[in-house]
């Protein structure tokens, strides 16, 4: 008989990562609607200015951060939605693994998720704004993964929650968008400092938030999943 | 149901909510006729005397109450805990309302515009949005246990939540006047005013502690009224359709 050891959270959450990618990759279903949907919406907001009186720089920050918050939502959703089916996440319960882990695993998977989105739309704003890309890359690709790790913590969470109610889908924005309001506005106004050629040192007080917000609520959030689960 | 159980049905004289109601009569009545007029802003400050009140209640107790007791929930398991959690937030997106609703009023006139993306402005609206956002997780979850473990959970990362749009929304730059009651110096207000004030504070924290003992009561109702449902369909089988899921 093989006797198996249960792995650990680490490697349990990588595991469940590595499930929820592979579906994913599969079905390509969330990752196509959440990127054609930044596209269009990158597009409409052009027109919802009158670009003569707002320049295009001004305008990207906000277009950009507003899309990442509801195409990440877009995949969010899916997170604990496909676990739905067949009471799947019965067996995800049973299985020897915490319960914390799950929750990484999840977190993730929706963090590459968010990334994989964001990797195509930052470019898409540089391309339709004529935003000077090459020079803001790094700092901005550092915005982007601390604003990705507080999005997908709290949204992770509440997804697992939101596909529990009546409303479930309905729900998870109404719960999670007040929650992006401290991720939203530092990353916006990094992005727009950047773009302005300013110098970090003058956007540190909102770096500071964000990267507090983030370790603060992956912590609670982690330390919270359980109770969304229990029976 | 015994005779007893009866008996604490009918409704009672709420005496809570009767001095509650008379406070704040003799409140207003005090604003309106017996509290002298401001100098610059005219008959438009006597707003304050709700506004301010209700706004400390709203954002400090009814937030505290809602984190404090959901904290609590979660470790001790105990409904009353959930109730009050849930009955303090109702109450709070009431009073929230009412802040959001006389600020304009007095803004229009003194600032010149009804809304203004201040600080507290827009800390205020986002604290009501996730309170909004409490009451409408509650009503998405009929089973009660997952109601109170996933309430609790709202109420505390919301809280949690609170300093950080706080910090957030105060670097932009703020019109909203800075306290002129809670600071370490003396309160810059005539004690005609100062007097008044008191008064209103302990009306609107009379009638926020009232509200929040008959919401606690129709809670304490509904849940009962779960259960006799709940035992007669154990009893006579399903008496309802169950919604297909």
């Amino acid at each position: 008989m093989i006797v198996r050891t249960p792995p650990g959270i680490l490697a349990a959450a990588a595991l469940i990562a590595r499930k929820d990618l592979a579906i994913e990759f599969r079905t390509r279903s969330a990752f196509l609607a959440a990127l054609t949907f930044s596209l269009v919406a990158i597009a409409i907001f052009y027109f919802a200015w009158d670009a003569t009186a707002v320049g295009a720089v001004d305008l990207a920050p906000g277009v950009l951060w507003v899309i990442f918050t509801f195409s990440g939502l877009l995949g969010l959703h899916r997170s604990f939605g496909v676990e739905e089916a067949d009471r799947a996440i019965d067996a995800l319960l049973a299985s020897p693994i915490d319960r914390e882990a799950v929750f990484l695993g999840k977190a993730f998977a929706n963090l590459a998720f968010v990334l994989g989105v964001q990797a195509v739309a930052i470019p898409a704003v540089a391309l339709f704004y004529n935003l000077p890309l090459t020079r803001v890359l790094l700092p901005l690709t550092a915005i982007a993964v601390l604003a990705a790790i507080g999005l997908v913590s709290v949204g992770t969470l509440f997804s697992a929650m939101a596909s529990n109610t009546r409303l479930a889908e309905l729900l998870l924005p109404v719960l999670a968008l007040p929650f992006f309001v401290p991720i939203v506005m530092p990353a916006a106004q990094v992005t727009a400092r950047l773009l302005q050629g300013r110098p970090i040192s003058e956007a540190m007080s909102w770096l500071r938030i964000l990267i507090a917000f983030d370790i603060v609520f992956v912590v609670a959030c982690a330390l919270a999943f359980p109770f969304t689960l229990e029976d | 149901m015994t005779a007893s159980a009866r008996e604490s049905d009918r409704p009672r004289f709420d005496w809570l909510l009767a001095l509650a109601v008379v406070a704040m009569l003799a409140t207003f009545v005090r604003v309106a006729y017996f509290t002298p007029v401001e100098a610059r802003q005219g008959l438009a400050q006597k707003i304050f005397y709700l506004h301010v009140p209700t706004a400390f209640i709203a954002l400090y107790v009814a937030f505290a109450i809602v984190g404090l007791t959901s904290a609590m929930y979660l470790w001790l398991r105990d409904e009353r805990l959930d109730r009050i959690a849930a009955s303090a937030a109702e109450v709070g997106v009431v009073y929230m309302a009412v802040v959001l609703l006389t600020g304009p009023m007095w803004a229009k006139p003194i600032w010149g515009t009804w809304w203004t993306w201040d600080a507290r402005l827009t800390l205020t609206l986002f604290a009501w949005f996730v309170f909004l956002g409490y009451l409408i997780l509650r009503g998405a979850i009929e089973d009660e246990s997952t109601r109170s473990r996933y309430s609790a959970v709202l109420g505390i990362l919301g809280t949690l939540l609170v300093p950080f749009i706080h910090l957030s929304v105060y670097l932009f730059r703020t019109l909203h006047p800075m306290p002129i009651l809670l600071k370490p110096s003396r309160p810059s207000l005539p004690n005609d005013m100062l007097l008044t004030f008191g008064m209103a504070f302990v009306a609107l924290t009379l009638l926020f502690v009232a509200l929040i003992r008959i919401r606690y009561r129709l809670a304490v109702t509904l849940d009962a009224l779960g259960h006799e449902e709940a035992a007669e369909e154990a009893r006579v089988g399903t008496l309802r359709p169950h919604p297909i899921r």
